[in-house]
């Protein structure tokens, strides 16, 4: 008799566990505020990424087309996978000495780890985070970028 | 082909046959194969094949400086790829006999049980997904979205951070760091209680857990088994508490034990182990000193020829780093003694003699992750 009533009282055990999990599912689905989503290529216009995230690493210009790198090529060596490629080019100064300027700073999207050593190496702080991620491109010759705008030059006050 | 033809035909029922489960299977939570012997839906044995994902890491550590070292670490546990950071770093300043500020072993520990938090989080949503409750993937995702978050404010990355760095931190904390952490404590003491509404009481799980599985405390220790995994048969095993680093001697928090070592167990460890993360997140993060977020390092770091080791508790047993180091700025030799390679060794152990779908629960209940055991 006792198993009798054991055996009933499992099922009805059963169900009610059953009823407690569909509480839950019950509650959400008729309060759907507390669901949280983004509706993603929709609010691609408002949708803004926090300022530390790394999205890729880029050379911020003033408006003069003037940048900070001098060309070292310390994130090249800090790269840990050869991301970064800095080709240097010898300019002649006006008092006949030959200078290394910076000829093409060349950053492989497509091979970058974002672990952030190239930035956090940098002497002249010429490297930053971009916020951009929508990175996909139909072909790989595209995710090699040159950081360095064409026809932009080092800011005067750090040649000095 | 011979061999194929000669087979007797007429036994098949009686005999033992293989089966590949993965590597392209939902349940082995990436690429895992294991070939698994069946009688009927008996399982008799059992044998991993590991290698799909195997990027030879320790390889490329030989050639990479010590800072670099860290991102490879990210992406072997990636689940729990701050704790996985933790081990190299302190590695180099016990061999560089460096003091880290008091600063930088808070916000260390606030953040490794933060992953620990994350990590387990999304373990409890494939351990659902496992057992055939999808209900319980969305949730989990959901909260662990919300960790997720406070990670990529701060640290601008939502899983491969490469937030620590010999010495210290890449950057400093983001303002609002503090404030959404306990913003994410209060919510998540709410919504844990769904957790244990949605599965753990749940029959059908409760049914096709327990007793399901058993390792014994023995069985754990010779195997090597470590962890949650470990601790539910009783095997006290944390390194946060026998080996203390960061500021875990400083906080209150127990040590969670278990007693069957069944998949129950294992699972409400990992339940439990969520609350204890939250009590030392509470317990540290009024009190993060002030100072510097790194120490004065070397441009170059070349570590004092040697043998080194470390250890840290990851979210899902005990990694240690070896390093063998000749002086040179990249170590002779690294070793990571991963947790899941040696957890998935048991799995041929408790899953003979079961059914192939206790198979997946004791699976998803050892929680591996696999680029941590190809490495």
């Amino acid at each position: 008799m006792n198993s009798f009533f054991e055996y009933f009282a499992d099922i009805f055990r059963a169900v009610k566990s059953l009823l407690t999990g569909m509480k839950v599912t019950g509650r959400y689905f008729f309060s759907p505020w507390e669901i949280v989503t983004q509706q993603y290529p929709e609010n691609r216009k408002t949708l803004k990424m926090y300022d530390r995230f790394k999205g890729e690493v880029i050379m911020p210009h003033n408006e003069h087309n003037e940048h900070h790198c001098t060309g070292c090529g310390i994130c090249e060596t800090a790269c840990p996978n050869g991301t970064i490629e800095v080709l240097q080019a010898k300019i002649d100064m006006p008092d006949g000495k030959k200078k290394r300027i910076i000829d093409k700073h060349i950053y492989r999207l497509g091979m970058c780890t974002f672990c952030g050593l190239c930035i956090k190496s940098c002497p002249s702080d010429a490297l930053a985070w971009g916020q951009e991620f929508e990175h996909a491109v139909f072909d790989r010759s595209k995710l090699t970028k040159t950081l360095n705008q064409p026809g932009s030059s080092i800011i005067k006050d750090i040649v000095e | 082909m011979k061999e194929i033809i000669n087979l007797p035909v007429k036994n098949v029922e009686e005999e033992e046959y293989h089966i590949n489960m993965g590597p392209q299977h939902p349940s082995t939570h990436g690429v895992l194969r294991l070939v698994v012997s069946l009688k009927g839906e008996i399982v008799k044995s059992l044998k991993p094949h590991c290698g799909y994902i195997h990027r030879g890491i320790e390889k490329m550590c030989e050639k990479d400086t010590y800072p670099q070292i860290i991102h490879l670490t990210d992406r072997m546990d990636y689940l729990s790829a701050h704790i996985n950071n933790h081990a190299v770093c302190m590695l180099v300043e016990k061999a560089l006999e460096v003091e880290v500020p008091e600063r930088v072993k808070y916000i260390r520990t606030i953040v490794d049980e933060l992953n620990r938090i994350a990590s387990h989080q999304l373990w409890w949503c494939s351990f659902g997904m496992d057992m055939g409750g999808l209900t319980c993937f969305f949730y989990g995702l959901r909260d662990r979205e919300k960790i997720l978050d406070i990670f990529e404010e701060s640290f601008g990355s939502r899983l491969l951070h490469s937030y620590y760095t010999p010495g210290g931190l890449m950057m400093d904390i983001h303002p609002n760091f503090q404030k959404n952490v306990k913003a994410f404590i209060k919510y998540f003491r709410k919504k844990i209680k769904d957790y244990d509404e949605l599965l753990t009481g749940n029959i059908i799980m409760q049914l096709r857990t327990r007793g399901i599985g058993v390792l014994s405390k023995e069985d754990a220790i010779s195997y090597g088994i470590t962890g949650p995994s470990a601790r539910a048969s009783g095997f006290a095993c944390d390194v946060r508490k026998h080996d203390p680093y960061g500021v875990y001697d400083k906080v209150d928090f127990k040590e969670i034990l278990g007693t069957t070592g069944d998949t129950l167990e294992r699972y409400m460890m990992r339940m439990h182990e969520m609350h204890e993360s939250m009590k030392i997140i509470e317990q540290l993060i009024d009190n993060i000193p002030e100072g510097d977020y790194a120490a004065k390092m070397k441009a170059v770091i070349k570590l004092p020829a040697g043998e080194y080791f470390q250890r840290v508790e990851a979210a899902r047993g005990e990694l240690g780093v070896y390093v063998v180091s000749d002086g040179n700025k990249s170590p002779y030799r690294m070793k990571f003694r991963s947790p899941n390679f040696s957890n998935l060794s048991v799995l041929d152990h408790l899953s003979r003699g079961c059914k192939i779908a206790d198979l997946i629960a004791i699976g998803a209940s050892l929680d591996y992750v696999i680029p941590d055991i190809d490495r």
